[in-house]
């Protein structure tokens, strides 16, 4: 034990807390982002429209059975050819790994949030939904003012779970070498040979974070249940 | 979109090396099923006891049960392979060290089995304390009061059925680790994510490797859930579950 040397988790505090602010920046981007796009690819799954309902469900279940770090490798690579058709530029477009990840992160959540939301919305009753066109509500009102509102209560605890596995998932844009909190930490520990300082550090800040939310989680869940 | 299309490339031999590059993919493949399944096997083995200790009457067995769900649970899977990989070995004693650090064939595989079987593990362990107490509190005691010791109790009348009603969310943790295996590729597992990124680095055919990666992933996951719904078909409680499989 004597010949560790804690004192290189503290010289690099300030690195790491940038690492951090780029953690939890991705984290609220793909939250948010994920949770708009994951709604709107819920509704498309539960549309009366075939095609779009087929298209949406195809498109949930394709990223939910490749694994995450695939999706990164292919949005690495597909993105800057993406933006290079959209801007009609000759060469592709350099977007840069950390950009890269906040596509990649929103787009695969979204997949994720899109199967929380769709069951939040089907364990509203039929009843709510009759009763809302029955007040001469159209779909979009309807969803607006009655479905979706009840639906997101109802799902907070889940939605705010998936998050947490949300936040630890963003250390894998280790593979593409950002320097998010693990980055960063992985960084100092190879330059100054401290592998066993740094990782158990990121291991404790990792569960100090996620578990505090986690037992937040569980508080809400039990003020908040209709 | 000026890309060039090239399918045959999995039939090109590889630039500086030996063979063709579909034997990369399905050499990664390869290491992809054997860490899956093995991790899989310990997940089962540790996730089954943590579950069942968690519902037991003992407090003290409860409460490190659910520290231990607790612990692996909130901290990344790729910090847990660091953790494995590079940390736990300078904590052992030094005969201990050099076997992992010399001595031992495929560190890297060896360390990703362990991790992800950990990880799962307790996974399982919430699915099975679930199923348990998802049963009836009168079974239990029907157990109790016909003179079954605790243990007795748990092998003969809450296992039986506790997992079968958690075949289905151990059929999504069973396809979950297919795709957690993919982590390894950080301590150096060329699995199939990592096969697929060499090989694109290589070719910088992005599209055809990323495809052929993605294509067999869904098809292992295709495999697992066919495999697991004719488990479900043939442990379904009669008049338990209403519909059973698809």
């Amino acid at each position: 034990m004597s010949d560790f040397d804690f004192d290189v988790v503290v010289r690099s505090l300030p690195y790491l807390w940038k690492g951090m602010q780029y953690t939890l920046t991705l984290t609220l981007v793909a939250m948010s982002g994920g949770i708009v796009l994951g709604t709107l690819l819920a509704m498309a799954r539960l549309s009366s429209i075939r095609p779009l309902a087929l298209a949406a469900a195809g498109y949930v279940n394709l990223l939910r059975s490749i694994p995450l770090i695939l999706v990164i490798f292919w949005f690495y690579f597909l993105v800057p050819l993406i933006a290079q058709w959209a801007s009609g530029s000759p060469t592709p477009v350099a977007i840069g790994p950390d950009r890269s990840a906040f596509i990649t992160f929103t787009i695969f959540e979204a997949a994720y949030y899109a199967e929380i939301i769709r069951a939040g919305i089907q364990s509203i009753p039929r009843g709510q939904v009759a009763a809302a066109y029955a007040l001469g509500l159209n779909y979009g009102q309807a969803m607006r003012h009655v479905i979706l509102p009840q639906a997101f209560r109802n799902m907070l605890p889940v939605l705010l779970t998936q998050t947490i596995i949300l936040f630890q998932d963003t250390s894998l844009v280790y593979v593409l070498s950002v320097t998010d909190f693990l980055g960063a930490a992985s960084k100092v520990a190879q330059r100054d040979s401290r592998l066993v300082e740094m990782y158990v550090f990121a291991a404790l800040v990792y569960f100090t974070v996620s578990y505090a939310l986690s037992l937040l989680v569980r508080r809400l869940q039990s003020r908040y249940a209709v | 979109m000026n890309y060039n299309w090239n399918w045959n490339i999995f039939w090109e031999p590889v630039a500086a090396g030996e063979g063709v590059y579909w034997e990369w993919l399905v050499s990664g493949l390869g290491w992809t099923v054997a860490t899956s399944l093995l991790a899989w096997v310990i997940a089962l083995t540790l996730g089954a006891l943590v579950g069942v200790v968690r519902t037991t009457p003992m407090r003290w067995l409860v409460r490190l049960g659910n520290a231990y769900v607790e612990l692996f649970r909130n901290i990344p899977l790729l910090v847990q392979m660091f953790l494995w990989f590079f940390v736990l070995p300078e904590f052992l004693p030094q005969p201990a060290q050099v076997f992992l650090k010399q001595d031992l064939p495929f560190p890297e595989f060896w360390t990703a089995v362990v991790a992800l079987g950990f990880f799962t593990s307790a996974r399982v362990a919430e699915q099975v304390r679930a199923g348990i107490n998802s049963l009836p509190r009168g079974q239990w005691m029907a157990g109790r009061a016909l003179g079954l010791t605790l243990p007795q109790t748990y092998r003969h009348v809450l296992l039986p059925m506790a997992f079968r009603i958690i075949v289905p969310p151990l059929t999504s943790e069973f396809m979950n680790i297919f795709k957690n295996s993919s982590v390894a590729l950080t301590i150096g597992l060329l699995e199939l994510t990592a096969q697929a990124r060499a090989m694109n680095e290589y070719t910088f055919q992005g599209f055809e490797t990323f495809t052929a990666a993605t294509v067999l992933y869904v098809a292992v996951a295709f495999a697992v859930n066919r495999l697991m719904a004719f488990v479900e078909r043939r442990s379904h409680v009669p008049g338990y579950i209403a519909g059973g499989a698809k």
